[in-house]
């Protein structure tokens, strides 16, 4: 506790709380009451995305990283490509691609319109969080190559050389190593994830973004819901950043210590 | 391009430099296309009937004009922010809008429908539309048409930034029906998709309180005089035939309405 009290951590404060005083007495806050459920809805919509996105995304990553650093070449070539497209394109762009593209060829086929499946693939959240998790994935699974390559080979060959089977070595040597190089970066990917998800508004996904906008449109105020908007994500942010240190803290063993 | 579009309009207009050279007025139409009112050629210059129509209108006010594309969903903190001067982009004269903005006399009025899927069993009535997934563009008439009436009934209410995108979803099935102009949609059934898919279910009740008096020019509140010059210019071109003669290059009969 003593170490968050730290002199500029007050002023900080001393000025955040000025600014939000100001803020709350100057300002239009009579819309307030009749959105705040719409708003919940959207917080909690972004939240999900964010979540679910990146533990899917991880999930992928994992093994694109894995066949870069250490695969084969047909299965190093296929992700090395998967992951510069994309890296190498906006994910606006991939967005729109699945939803307007992939997303409008699937009426074309009947049985596909008339199957159970339909209700789903006729919304839009399954290719925001399909374009989401690709989109983490893509860039996690170059960050994760180099975090495989980064844990020292000699590690990986005692193990080999004490009889450890392969995936046991995956699994106790070189993922937990790999992992916890990147545990930081991961948390700035994070927070970049979480400011990827407005972009799902522009295909009718009603997020805390789309919510701050409608309010926008419907009663001409433009500042008092951006600026709650980004009060919004500065504490998801502070979230994240919290959350990833405290998985850094907690891991079993740390960089100072080695 | 700005610079090519006041020449060319000017030109169009007729306008002398010396005719009672007031200042510019910066005529806001929509960024967004909305065809055949208002859209861009493959050169980028904007065509249409409200384009035309702001020619004729300005230069029956003897007002010199100058178009400048302001995304909709910010057109009206554009025009009180001062960097557009009027706002003629098909916008209804609305109660709502009234409290924000002015308006001059109407130029048009057309009925409001909706258009559904072929196949699909529906009207333009909350009891037709029960359980029913409806798209609109936002900030429109229709969509709070939509919230009052179909809304409470509806499946699911989803909004737009273009109404191009709702008619994309429209034929892609991921909404049942979308309500709008009747010209905006019958541009939109005339295209081979639009014809393949949909037709119009039937024309909504009116509700003048939401759907409006027509469509005016947006204008500041207190401009009185610039109101009186659009007035004055709406008037010349229905008295002096070009209104009849613009709109017989769009459309089969007039669309100024009763």
């Amino acid at each position: 506790m003593r170490d968050w009290l730290q002199p500029h951590r007050i002023f900080l404060c001393l000025i955040g709380a000025a600014l939000v005083v100001w803020c709350a007495t100057q300002m239009r806050w009579d819309w307030l009451p009749k959105y705040a459920p719409l708003m919940a809805e959207g917080i909690w919509r972004t939240i999900w995305l964010l979540v679910l996105s990146t533990v899917l995304g991880m999930m992928l990553a994992i093994p694109l990283g894995l066949a870069q650093a250490a695969g084969p070449w047909y299965l190093a070539a296929p992700a090395r490509i998967f992951c510069t497209v994309i890296r190498g394109t906006p994910l606006l762009l991939q967005i729109w691609l699945l939803y307007y593209g992939l997303g409008s060829l699937f009426p074309q086929f009947p049985w596909i319109r008339q199957s159970d499946l339909w209700p789903i693939l006729r919304q839009a959240w399954p290719y925001a969080l399909l374009a989401l998790t690709l989109s983490y994935a893509g860039y996690e699974g170059e960050v994760m190559r180099g975090a495989f390559r980064s844990v020292p080979r000699g590690q990986l060959e005692a193990a080999r050389a004490m009889g450890m089977p392969r995936h046991m070595i995956l699994w106790r040597i070189w993922l937990p190593q790999a992992v916890r190089a990147v545990l930081p970066t991961l948390g700035g990917e994070t927070v970049l994830q979480m400011k990827a998800t407005p972009l799902v508004a522009t295909i009718t996904v009603v997020e805390i973004y789309a919510v701050a906008s409608r309010v926008r449109q419907d009663t001409f105020i433009v500042y008092e819901p951006l600026l709650l908007l980004a009060l919004v994500y500065l504490c998801l942010a502070g979230l994240i950043v919290l959350l990833f240190r405290q998985i850094e803290r907690r891991g079993p063993m740390t960089r100072r210590a080695g | 391009m700005k610079r090519t579009m006041t020449a060319a309009l000017a030109l169009s207009l007729g306008l002398i430099a010396g005719a009672a050279s007031a200042q510019t007025v910066k005529v806001g139409i929509a960024a967004e296309a909305y065809p055949p009112f208002a859209s861009q050629d493959a050169s980028g210059a904007w065509v249409g009937w409200e384009v035309e129509m702001i020619g004729a209108i300005c230069a029956a006010a003897e007002l010199q004009c100058e178009i400048v594309p302001v995304a909709w969903d910010g057109i009206i903190p554009a025009l009180t922010a001062g960097q557009i001067d009027a706002i003629m982009a098909s916008m209804s004269i609305t109660e709502e809008r009234m409290q924000t903005i002015d308006f001059s006399n109407k130029y048009y009025n057309t009925p409001t429908v909706v258009v559904g899927a072929k196949g699909v069993e529906m009207d333009a009535t909350p009891e037709g539309l029960t359980g029913k997934v409806i798209g609109v563009q936002v900030s429109t008439v229709h969509q709070a048409y939509v919230e009052k009436y179909f809304a409470p009934v509806a499946g699911e209410v989803k909004t737009y930034q273009t109404q191009d995108e709702a008619n994309q979803d429209l034929i892609a099935g991921r909404i049942d029906a979308t309500q709008a102009d009747s010209i905006a949609l019958d541009a939109f059934l005339a295209t081979p998709e639009g014809a393949a898919c949909c037709e119009v279910k039937g024309t909504v009740a009116d509700d003048p309180a939401i759907l409006g008096l027509g469509v005016g020019v947006g204008l500041r509140k207190g401009e009185e005089e610039l109101k009186a010059a659009f007035n004055k210019g709406i008037a010349g071109v229905l008295a002096d035939g070009t209104y009849e003669k613009v709109t017989a290059g769009y459309f089969a009969s007039s669309i100024y309405g009763n």
